[in-house]
């Protein structure tokens, strides 16, 4: 085998394995990802259902319903449009009305979100980016209201 | 004073890092040998000063010294000794000056044990380092500095943000950064050789063990971090596809894929370009990865704080040492020598082929991390890339990885029988197969894939085996010679085989965690019992205790086996009043390889506590495996071969750079 060859060999091998991954990475981008939407995108945009989304805004308050077995429904708000989220499991520790919210799930054909990962600010002087973002789209939001350090998911 | 001591050292350490940047370089134009030897003193002294400066800092944190802003900020006089002390590093100032510690460690390390180096590939090296070392005291002095005092010392302090205050967290950060800031020595070398246009199979022979030892300390860091995740979190992942951890991650695998060029390199004077990419890609890598997490890009438990001048600062140094590395790479790679020949099937193939897809595996976890920030940025779009884009895209690049793995020991330099290889692996096949064969009969048909996923972890470590058998002759001479042989086979021989075994332990634990575990969430109320995985959980009710600076909610709950009382677990929930916010604290019980794991949650109008159970077989085998693959590390690192400073068989003692050039 010559030089060129062997060369010719490596070369189009490395082709072969990134025209490989750019095919597995561009499938999966059509197929996996999930965007993020505040309320007024999701009465806005008419989602069709059983699309995967990301809500985020406030836990309306006076929505919150728990019921048996952990279930437990809500409604997130950016002041303008409301989305009536589905859950059954553990809410986070700063899960509180009134407070920022992110719940990603699949969208029902009434407009209910089934939440299946409910993400909550984990600290008191902190909200999630998305939030603050959804938040002020609205114009519901107030400059200082959230400073700085602190988590979102973890 | 003791703070003003620490800012006024870290000045002197940045005034000494600019004469190191540039003597240096001078001299090695001019061959001038005092000019060179400077580096060495300068690099040393540096050490001193930061190391003084860092101090400092951990003094005001002990004494808690509420007048420096940074010890307000992150510290209570409450907090226990230890967690003062790693306070240091819990906030961004802090983390800042550990990085920059670390970074003059590593150039200590090399002016005091690069006695062999040529002086002015090391006077080239270290000025690289101060190179770096420059722009993060600039950033540290300019735009974040620890030493700062308030016009007026509060009483209290704000405390450390509770989730950090755990032993897991407190060695986290150094090792991380021992790993990522520990790659720059593999970039300077890189540069240096860039700069003086020539390179050798010496070359990559100086810069394996650091490389090496970076390797081993960011594989424990990031299993160290997993591993608090996993239990901290409360949620029972040990991986969450995060862009923090994919900013550790890709490091790690560019770091992985250098380890192995940089043996073709040594062995084989092959590969030379590629393996020069590869250490500057590996430390742009890391700095990206410092980027992601300081900038504030990401929201996370890392972004400590988010400024804006701050985020710029980074991104310049950012785009000056990747963008300059790489523009030196462009103009001066081309002047590098190609080395030794190979046939695609060889060893330095097999070799090849774990860059490409180390590096391509890479490139995936690359584009799922920053390709939501870049849509977000051009269109305003935000999106999620989570689990699902990496198991279709990183997931069967490693299962390639890792099944082509066995043979790559087994083939020869220069030209390999794959067809004897692969005989010879014949025994590790048929080990796969019965415990796939076992992993589906035990399993009862719930998983396709696991078993699978078993027979190539066992498949992996018989063929390490085999590689071992093979190298002591085993069954072809007397079983006492073979062992004789076994035991005195290079080091590094022994290494590749503990490392490789590493790997399938962790694929295995992260299959039992993933596919066989048991997961329950129930509501409680005292004296109420639950199963799980054939384990009787029964609540014994809630207490409140008292911490140093936290009150905690304890839930006991009695463990059953078989009607035998077994253990006592109390998961607990933490709330911290100076910051207002609370912690979960899961309790864990071993059971051999596996865990049970019980986390808290809300507490509901009925009285009954919300409680996540999950049984997870083999999940310690993860961080075990990636603690194997460290002792791999460390015992290639011991290897004679790579000893640094040992005496090299055949090489002139430097000093001469001129003959060397000619080769």
């Amino acid at each position: 085998m010559t030089r060129k060859q062997r060369r010719l060999i490596l070369i189009g091998g490395s082709v072969g394995v990134l025209a490989l991954a750019v095919g597995l990475v561009l499938n999966a981008l059509s197929g996996s990802i999930v965007f993020f939407n505040s309320p007024t995108d999701v009465a806005e945009k008419h989602i069709a259902a059983g699309t995967r989304i990301r809500v985020g805004g406030l836990v309306k308050p006076g929505s919150v319903v728990r019921g048996e077995n952990l279930r437990i429904r809500f409604e997130v708000t950016d002041g303008n449009h409301d989305v009536p989220v589905r859950f059954q499991g553990i809410v986070p520790d700063l899960f509180r009305e009134g407070q920022g919210v992110v719940a990603e799930g699949k969208i029902e054909p009434g407009g209910v979100l089934d939440a299946d990962t409910v993400l909550a600010k984990h600290d008191e002087r902190y909200m999630p980016k998305e939030v603050v973002d959804a938040l002020k789209k609205s114009g519901r939001w107030q400059e200082g209201s959230a400073d700085g350090a602190g988590v979102a998911k973890k | 004073m003791i703070p003003e001591l620490g800012h006024y050292a870290l000045v002197l350490a940045l005034a000494l890092s600019l004469i190191q940047s540039v003597g240096p370089v001078i001299g090695a134009r001019y061959r001038d040998a005092s000019l060179m030897r400077l580096a060495d003193s300068t690099a040393l002294m540096q050490f001193f000063f930061v190391a003084l400066s860092f101090a400092a800092l951990t003094v005001s944190y002990v004494t808690s010294d509420f007048s420096v802003a940074n010890v307000f900020e992150n510290s209570h006089s409450m907090m226990p000794l230890i967690y003062k002390m790693t306070s240091v590093w819990g906030n961004h100032e802090g983390s800042m000056l550990l990085w920059v510690l670390i970074l003059a460690v590593f150039g200590a390390g090399v002016a005091a044990f690069g006695r062999n180096l040529p002086s002015s590939l090391k006077a080239l090296v270290l000025a690289v380092q101060s190179w770096i070392a420059t722009a993060f005291y600039l950033f540290i002095l300019l735009t974040s500095n620890p030493f700062l005092r308030l016009p007026q010392a509060p009483f209290e302090g704000r405390d450390l943000n509770p989730i950090l205050q755990d032993p897991g967290l407190a060695i986290h950060p150094p090792l991380l950064y021992l790993g990522y800031v520990g790659f720059s020595i593999a970039f300077s070398f890189a540069v240096a050789a860039l700069i003086e246009g020539r390179i050798d199979a010496a070359w990559a022979r100086w810069v394996r063990p650091w490389t090496l030892a970076a390797w081993m300390f960011l594989t424990l860091g990031i299993a160290m971090g997993s591993y608090w995740a996993y239990y901290t979190l409360g949620w029972g992942g040990f991986w969450f596809w995060d862009p923090v951890e994919n900013a550790s991650l890709m490091p790690w695998l560019s770091g992985t894929a250098l380890l192995h060029s940089a043996v073709v390199m040594e062995k084989r004077n092959a590969l030379k370009i590629w393996t020069v990419l590869l250490a500057i890609l590996t430390f742009s890598l890391s700095l990206i990865g410092t980027f992601l997490v300081r900038s504030g890009v990401l929201t996370s438990v890392h972004a400590f704080a988010t400024d804006p001048t701050r985020g710029i600062f980074i991104l310049g140094i950012l785009i000056a040492f990747i963008g300059g590395s790489l523009t030196l790479f462009a103009w001066r790679a081309p002047m590098l020598k190609q080395g030794g020949l190979f046939a695609p099937i060889s060893r330095e193939g097999s070799l090849v082929f774990n860059n490409l897809f180390l590096t391509t595996a890479c490139l995936t976890v690359f584009v799922g991390t920053l390709y939501p920030l870049a849509l977000e940025a051009m269109t305003g779009e935000k999106i999620s890339v989570g689990p699902p884009f990496y198991n279709v895209t990183f997931g069967p690049l490693m299962i390639a990885l890792v099944f082509a793995m066995p043979f790559g020991p087994l083939l020869a330099w220069k030209r390999g029988d794959l067809l004897g290889v692969a005989q010879r692996l014949m025994s590790a096949f048929a080990v796969g197969l019965v415990a796939v064969a076992i992993a589906f009969a035990a399993e009862g048909g719930q998983s396709v894939l696991a078993p699978f996923g078993v027979g190539l972890a066992f498949f992996v470590m018989a063929g390490a085996a085999v590689d071992i058998a093979e190298r002591a002759g085993l069954f072809r001479v007397p079983l006492a010679t073979a062992a004789k042989r076994a035991a005195g086979l290079p080091r590094s021989a022994w290494g590749t085989a503990v490392a490789h075994v590493g790997i399938a332990l962790t694929l295995l634990g992260i299959i039992g965690a993933a596919t066989w575990g048991t997961e329950r969430i129930v509501a409680l109320k005292p004296s109420q019992t639950v199963a799980l995985s054939g384990y009787e959980l029964s609540f014994d009710g809630l207490t409140q205790r008292r911490g140093p600076n936290y009150s905690a909610q304890v839930a006991t709950f009695s463990v059953h086996s078989g009607g035998a009382l077994i253990g006592i677990m109390e998961p607990s929930k933490r709330s911290f009043s100076a910051r207002g916010m609370s912690t979960n604290e899961a309790a864990l019980m071993m059971r051999g390889l596996g865990q049970l794991y019980l986390s808290l949650g809300d507490t509901n109008a009925d009285g009954s506590i919300a409680v996540r159970l999950y049984y997870k077989p083999l999940v310690m085998l993860i961080w075990f495996g990636a603690v194997v693959m460290m002792l791999g590390g460390a015992l290639s690192l011991s290897d004679r071969r790579l000893r640094v400073g040992a005496p090299k068989p055949g090489r002139k003692p430097a000093a001469k750079p001129a003959l060397q050039a000619a080769e």
